[in-house]
């Protein structure tokens, strides 16, 4: 577990995989209304949560819908009429349901979606990797990345903090990736129901449409009227970097957890190097960084926890400065490059007039397994040739056949 | 003026205009806020229409304003019936009960892009009324073929020869999800129209109502015929009013005479009203017959 227990603030310890622990978030949310449509690997966050219904552990409403557009469409019409809603799905669902995607981002609406990740066909593949993620960074979404099962729970239940908020009124989505967390069994602490009562409180949007008050929503508006909304929208995803933070910091209030807000910076303060990556194989980069150090090699490891809003003050805190950043992306936006490192150079440029040496690694897409001693040998060959001077990629697409 | 002589009662209450505000923007004798207003003598204020992409979505006006007294909720093109299943399951799982939601859309919205969330709302039997306005083609797109569009029509994308098939019947699609309610209804039968949304307030579950919606713009006729033209679908015996709950087909009063195909006006009354039949052949009008006869023989087994 990443998360610092500090001390025990009551609870319990379940193991559970990361499909259950997000259910189980979702549950002690006390979410009234869930409209969902299965597709692998989401599927038993759906099951679980259908099952807490039906047993009347959870006093909520299942929709059965017909497709993942329906989804999202329905879990909107529950939540723009009050209710805490929720869904969850994954790649080819979450795409067929994206313009839903923007249409409840850009009505301001709050609403939690759980994503757990899956590679794009064709062809078909049900492994991970972030592309379904990232292909809805534009829909004025706040977007959260899991890198264990605690943090699964731990954000799914943070999310609806996060989009009630009145200076956010947004929908988050929490993304984990699929088997790899989805399906594999850890212990996840999981705090009192009364504490989660009293932390997260009763449902707060900016709007409800129940009928109380003739109220109309989404009529056709002016160029600029429209832009002042959308601008509108960007300066919610603006404010809600500090609540980010500070759900972060009251949540350890209940839990004793922690995770430094947007992202999680280890071994930083005296590194040279910089390693930034998102999702559950930054634990492994950890873990190669940690034998680095051990070696002598002052590195650290960079986790992005969101990337909407993006953490550009985390970025120029532990990157500016540096020497060499390396980002990993599980992701690639064809014909560029990797989408996180698209994004930190971006926002890299804006604080620093002098970049450090940049590298993208892209790896792990369709699924493909990298293991700790992988990210080990491309660390240490990365900061050794730049150390003896050599020429670094600027892109690598790091591949290995199948065996 | 005759002093002694009471007005009549109007048969509808006068709170036609309650809801439906002078100065939306539809076109002139446009029949959506003709059908409004009928939804504003019934539910009044406490309605929450649900509107996916379509003429409809234009005719409430733009942002800030707003021509309806009720709640509207705008949605993507083919989600009415799944953004009307949330709204109602919030509302129960909130305990209010005095809201009518109803999904509001057009023919493209129902019987194409949305029929599959139609669907999968009837199926689910979420308690709303789904009302589709029927202006049997893509309207605020410029006119183009839906698939209830009727033969021989032309539109901006059958341009020369006019449809060549038959109008997609979604009642009777409705009717085989076996809802407790679907009907037929006709923006030229006020009085029907209303009779059966008060029905449907009455009923639990999934009602389903057709509403014949004439357009003076797509089918090439001058507006104060809206009405008119309406009013001869009936009379020809081309669309036909009815009710269907409890496994039985119920014959509306404005239709029951055409049962007797003699009473039916010639269908060539309600063509010759409309420029997007102005190129029908002698043959087409031949098989649209055809297909009223068709059509009230499938009435006549169901009843």
């Amino acid at each position: 577990m990443t998360a610092i227990l500090e001390e025990s603030r009551g609870g319990r310890i379940l193991p559970l995989t990361g499909n259950y622990a997000v259910a189980m978030a979702a549950k002690m949310a006390r979410v009234q209304v869930v409209a969902a449509y299965p597709i692998t690997p989401q599927t038993s966050v759906i099951e679980k949560l259908s099952e807490y219904i039906e047993a009347g552990e959870l006093e909520a409403t299942m929709i059965r819908v017909e497709s993942e557009h329906s989804a999202l469409a329905a879990t909107f019409g529950a939540a723009i009429a009050g209710a805490r809603a929720f869904t969850a799905t994954s790649s080819h669902g979450l795409l067929y349901m994206h313009e839903w995607v923007h249409w409840t981002g850009r009505a301001r609406v709050p609403i939690v979606m759980a994503i757990v990740t899956r590679a794009i066909a064709p062809p078909w593949n049900i492994w991970p990797d972030h592309s379904d993620f990232y292909d809805q960074r534009d829909a004025g979404w706040v977007m959260g990345f899991a890198m264990d099962n605690q943090e699964a729970f731990d954000l799914t239940l943070q999310a609806f903090r996060i989009s009630e908020d009145p200076r956010v009124y947004l929908p988050v989505m929490i993304g984990l990736e699929g088997f790899i967390l989805g399906h594999t069994t850890m212990p996840v602490h999981i705090p009192d129901q009364e504490a989660v009562d009293e932390w997260l409180g009763p449902r707060r949007q900016g709007f409800v449409i129940d009928g109380s008050e003739p109220l109309a929503h989404g009529n056709l508006a002016w160029p600029e009227d429209t832009e002042e909304m959308f601008m509108d929208i960007h300066r919610a995803m603006m404010e809600a970097k500090s609540v980010i933070r500070e759900v972060d910091e009251e949540y350890y209030r209940i839990t004793g957890r922690r995770y430094g807000g947007l992202t999680q910076c280890i071994r930083c303060s005296d590194a040279k190097y910089v390693v930034s990556s998102m999702g559950a194989w930054s634990g492994d980069i950890m873990e190669a960084v940690e034998k680095l150090r051990g070696e002598g090699y002052p590195v650290g490891v960079l986790r992005f926890r969101f990337i909407r809003p993006f953490p550009e003050e985390d970025v120029a805190e532990h990157l500016a400065g540096k020497k060499l950043v390396v980002v990993f992306d599980r992701a690639i936006s064809f014909g560029s490059m990797g989408q996180l490192f698209m994004e930190t150079v971006a926002h890299l440029a804006k604080h620093t007039g002098k970049l450090p040496v940049l590298r993208n690694i892209v790896a792990g897409v369709g699924g493909v397994n990298v293991e700790w001693r992988e990210f080990y040998e491309l660390i240490k060959d990365s900061i050794d040739r730049f150390e003896e001077g050599g020429e670094l990629e600027y892109f690598t697409w790091y591949h290995k056949a199948r065996r | 003026m005759g002093e002694s002589k009471p007005r009549p009662r109007p048969p509808l209450p006068y709170n036609m205009r309650d809801v439906v505000l002078p100065g939306d923007a539809a076109c002139p004798g446009c029949p959506i806020p003709m059908g409004w207003k009928v939804l504003s003598a019934v539910f009044g204020e406490k309605m929450i229409l649900v509107i996916p992409a379509s003429c409809s979505s234009v005719v409430v006006g733009a942002y800030p304003g707003n021509s309806l007294k009720a709640s509207v909720v705008h949605v993507a093109f083919a989600s009415a019936g799944a953004v009307a299943s949330g709204i109602t399951e919030a509302l129960r799982r909130r305990g209010i009960n005095d809201v009518q939601v109803i999904a509001w859309a057009g023919d493209g919205g129902t019987a194409d892009i949305g029929m599959a969330s139609l669907s999968g709302a009837a199926e689910r039997n979420h308690d709303f009324i789904y009302i589709m306005y029927d202006n049997e083609a893509y309207m605020n797109t410029g006119i183009q073929r839906s698939s209830s569009t009727p033969y021989g029509a032309w539109t901006t994308t059958t341009p020369i020869i006019g449809k060549t098939e038959h109008k997609k019947d979604v009642a009777k699609i409705m009717i085989a999800h076996g809802v407790p309610y679907v009907a037929t209804a006709s923006v030229a039968y006020p009085h029907d129209f209303y009779a059966k949304l008060q029905r449907a307030k009455r009923i639990h579950g999934f009602k389903f109502i057709h509403l014949h919606a004439p357009c003076p713009v797509g089918w090439r006729f001058d507006p104060k015929y809206t009405a008119r033209i309406a009013r001869l679908a009936v009379e020809t015996g081309l669309w036909v009013l009815y009710e269907y709950y409890d496994g039985k087909l119920r014959l509306s009063g404005p239709s029951r005479p055409y049962l007797d195909p003699s009473k039916r006006k010639p269908v060539e009354e309600y063509l010759k009203l409309q420029g997007r039949f102005k190129r029908l052949t002698p043959e087409k009008i031949e098989e649209i017959k055809k297909y009223v006869e068709w059509n009230w023989e499938w009435v006549k087994r169901h009843m």
